[in-house]
């Protein structure tokens, strides 16, 4: 194939006057030299070896497993295979997996409604250039530097029913943590309280990149500020808001070090992530039921997945 | 799900390992942990090609004692250990959790020769799937142990895998100069421990401290009542997935525990066994069940004040003899490399001078050695040592004496909601039959 030195194969050749097909294709391999080609199947051979290895065959794994009752002991050729019982018992007689599935709705809305508007808002407030807008800036930033266990343990010393600040101060006596109808709105106080840091950071480094005549035009026509937002500044940070949304989604789906900490996902914290960790990992190893739990994750995920593909693959086409 | 053993470990756990590290009082601290981590590893690797070699003054520990006083008094025992066998015990201590947590991929690796481990259904369950070793030959030249360790000790096939080291027993707890102020008198029936709950609410005080945050410490609750209602063989039968959870001695229990329930301090679910034994503390409750290790949340001076008794008798037909006592102890792994070495240790750790050294060195275990010189307990040890001696059968605690998957999958979810609406005991009940069922397939 190379009887062509290859300082000539990076260089398109003007075709021959007469070519036949195969002709057509031997110029078109030609076009990349050796080392590209190298290069080439390098480049996406390994990071399709390592997705497939670390992403695809694991999940295929798990949906797998979700058909056995494996205890995670013994040979796998002992591994039997019980068919869709796991579902149907998780649906049916596993009391956690129905309040486990409306908290993990609550906190995508919550995190939607609430929590990521006002990110979004202090960021605007941010870029006006207020005296002290580092401070704030900082103050509102530096949860989002703390890891959610921690950040559960930190609330706890607020929450806590006998020795918390909160009760103290107030001289109330609630359970924030322990009492089932109040914990899980306690314990995302203290989720938005860093997902507000991170999408107020995200949203200011977009406002930041904003074209300033785009303001001074709509300042110009007589616009007011708020509608010169929503009407100008809005529709331009278009990619930024997708970039927020898809993080709001994705921080609510994994949702979990937080009631991890609090109680372990138990007791009205339950979360579907936190389910699907107690039965597999540590000593209960339920592993097939626990990859059930961990399928259905799976399957939910993919649904917000394809939506956010389809958009974006819909936009590249426009 | 281990007992915390200090504030400062229940503080730790609540932190993952992940983050652990930032955590530590500085960075310097951190770095040398670090460097530290990676020399234990490179030894360890070191330590694995030279016993491959085939060294036969070498043995291996795997230690699950992460705490510093049970740790340093491991290795105070196996230092005992060298001076009188002449080798070497290489001991690799795992933070207590991981260890558990991390065990069925621990004994199917490449486990240590000897490890850490407790009695019950768990013990008896690795012995069955052929993961730990037969050492009914060390237990040939043991003395000094009552049959109930021995049973406890004991798999399923009737030979020994296990041997015993400490316990702890469960019990109920109070402060002497409170009830010396109020002239209460100790409990012997139920219905006299209804009677001292009312006159401790009228005296001002929460009668009987309650924490279930975590999920395990209501277990204690759960396996006492019914220890006390339907007795030993039920309770271990029950356990073992044998008897129906929907059955009307169950329900019983569930029954009488609701009735008790307005005497036990409200809001447990939010509270830490901690929380709930410093209002014991402070004075603020009048009793709280719970296991030997209340201890720890009081000061030295304040330990002679602490005395217990045992829950008081329900059914005059069941008694009140049996209690649950967690055991503590080692187990041989499969395949041991030294297994020569492996069963001396064994044989030395349940023996007289590894008791004596742990009774000198830790006041707040009891050893399961009889033959032990225990004349260094304080006067609650004793008191332990003697409940403990003079009962008839001893549980393990809900969490040893039945699968670790129906525990805490099943069971803790359903106490925690048992003590959030004890009125629907019926629905309770037959969702914990459904969901046994599905998991006691074998």
């Amino acid at each position: 194939m190379s009887d062509l030195p290859l300082i000539q194969a990076d260089r398109a050749v003007p075709p021959p006057a007469a070519t036949t097909s195969t002709g057509g294709r031997r110029r078109r391999l030609r076009l990349l030299s050796r080392t590209d080609r190298v290069v080439i199947t390098l480049m996406v051979l390994v990071p399709l070896l390592l997705v497939t290895g670390f992403v695809w065959l694991p999940a295929a794994a798990t949906v797998l497993l979700s058909g056995t009752n494996w205890d995670g002991i013994g040979p796998l050729n002992e591994i039997e295979f019980v068919g869709a019982r796991n579902y149907s018992d998780v649906v049916n007689i596993y009391p956690p997996f129905v309040p486990a599935v409306q908290h993990n709705l609550l906190w995508l809305a919550a995190l939607f409604v609430v929590a990521t508007p006002f990110g979004m808002f202090l960021a605007v407030l941010l870029d006006k250039e207020l005296r002290g807008s580092r401070f704030y800036q900082t103050a509102l930033y530096l949860p989002v530097v703390l890891s959610l266990a921690l950040i559960g343990f930190v609330w706890q010393l607020l929450y806590s029913r006998d020795q918390g600040l909160i009760n103290a101060v107030f001289g109330s006596s609630i359970d924030w943590y322990g009492d089932s109808s109040v914990n899980i709105w306690a314990v995302m106080v203290a989720s938005g309280w860093r997902h507000v840091g991170y999408i107020m950071l995200l949203y200011l480094a977009g406002l930041k990149g904003v074209d300033p005549s785009l303001r001074e035009a709509a300042a110009v026509d007589g616009a007011s500020e708020s509608r010169a937002f929503f009407r100008v500044v809005f529709p331009v940070m278009r990619p930024i808001n997708i970039i927020v949304l898809v993080v709001t989604v994705i921080e609510s789906l994994r949702a979990f070090d937080l009631v991890w900490v609090v109680n372990k996902g138990r007791n009205g914290l339950e979360l579907i992530s936190a389910l699907v960790t107690q039965n597999v990992v540590g000593e209960a190893s339920r592993i097939g039921f626990g990859s059930a739990l961990a399928t259905i994750m799976l399957v939910v995920s993919l649904v917000f997945i394809t939506i956010y593909l389809a958009t974006v693959m819909r936009e590249n086409r426009e | 799900m281990s007992r915390p053993q200090s504030q400062a470990e229940y503080l730790a756990r609540l932190v993952p390992p992940s983050v652990a590290g930032v955590n530590r009082r500085s960075l310097l601290a951190g770095a040398a942990g670090t460097g530290a981590l990676l020399g234990t590893g490179l030894l360890a690797g070191c330590g694995d090609d030279s016993g491959s070699g085939g060294s036969s003054k070498d043995v291996s520990l795997g230690s699950n004692q992460s705490d510093p006083k049970p740790k340093d008094v491991l290795v105070k025992v196996t230092d005992g250990f060298k001076t009188s066998s002449g080798v070497q015990v290489a001991v690799n201590t795992v933070d207590h959790n991981t260890f558990q947590e991390n065990i069925n991929n621990y004994l199917q690796g490449k486990p240590d020769d000897v490890f850490t481990w407790f009695a019950g259904y768990r013990m008896r369950f690795f012995a069955q799937k052929g993961l730990a070793s037969d050492i009914s030959d060390v237990w040939g030249k043991l003395s000094g142990y009552s049959d109930a360790f021995k049973k406890a000790s004991t798999g399923d096939d009737g030979k020994q895998y296990f041997v015993p080291a400490s316990y702890y027993p469960w019990a109920v707890f109070y402060r002497k100069s409170v009830w010396q102020q109020y002239g209460y008198q100790v409990p012997t029936t139920l219905d006299q421990l209804t009677a001292l709950s009312a006159q401790m609410k009228k005296d001002g005080l929460t009668p009987i401290a309650f924490a279930d945050k975590d999920g395990w410490p209501a277990m204690g609750t759960f396996d006492i009542l019914n220890l006390r209602i339907n007795g030993y063989q039920f309770h271990i039968d029950l356990m073992a997935g044998k008897e129906t959870w929907t059955s009307d001695k169950v329900k019983k229990v569930f029954d009488t525990w609701a009735g008790l329930l307005p005497l036990h301090q409200p809001d447990s679910l939010g509270r830490t066994w901690q929380e709930a034994a410093q209002s014991l503390q402070q004075k603020k409750s009048g009793m709280y069940l719970l296991g030997l290790f209340v201890g720890q949340q009081f000061s030295n001076e304040e330990q002679s004040d602490l005395d217990f008794f045992t829950f008081p008798e329900i059914d005059p037909a069941i008694g009140a003899k049996a209690l649950d006592a967690p055991i503590d102890g080692y187990m041989m792994a499969r395949k041991p490399k030294s297994e020569d070495n492996a069963r001396k240790l064994l044989e030395y750790f349940g023996g007289k001078d590894a008791a004596n050294i742990t009774v000198k060195n830790d006041p707040a275990t009891l050893v399961a050695n009889g033959s032990a010189d225990v004349s260094g307990y304080t006067a609650l040890q004793k008191k332990a040592a003697e409940l403990v001696g003079s009962a008839t059968e001893i549980a393990q605690f809900l969490d040893r004496d039945t699968r670790p998957d129906f525990a805490s999958t099943v069971i803790i979810p359903a106490l925690q909601q048992f003590i959030k609406d004890p009125k629907d005991i019926g629905g309770l009940t037959s969702s914990i039959e459904n969901q046994k069922k599905s998991i006691f397939t074998d």
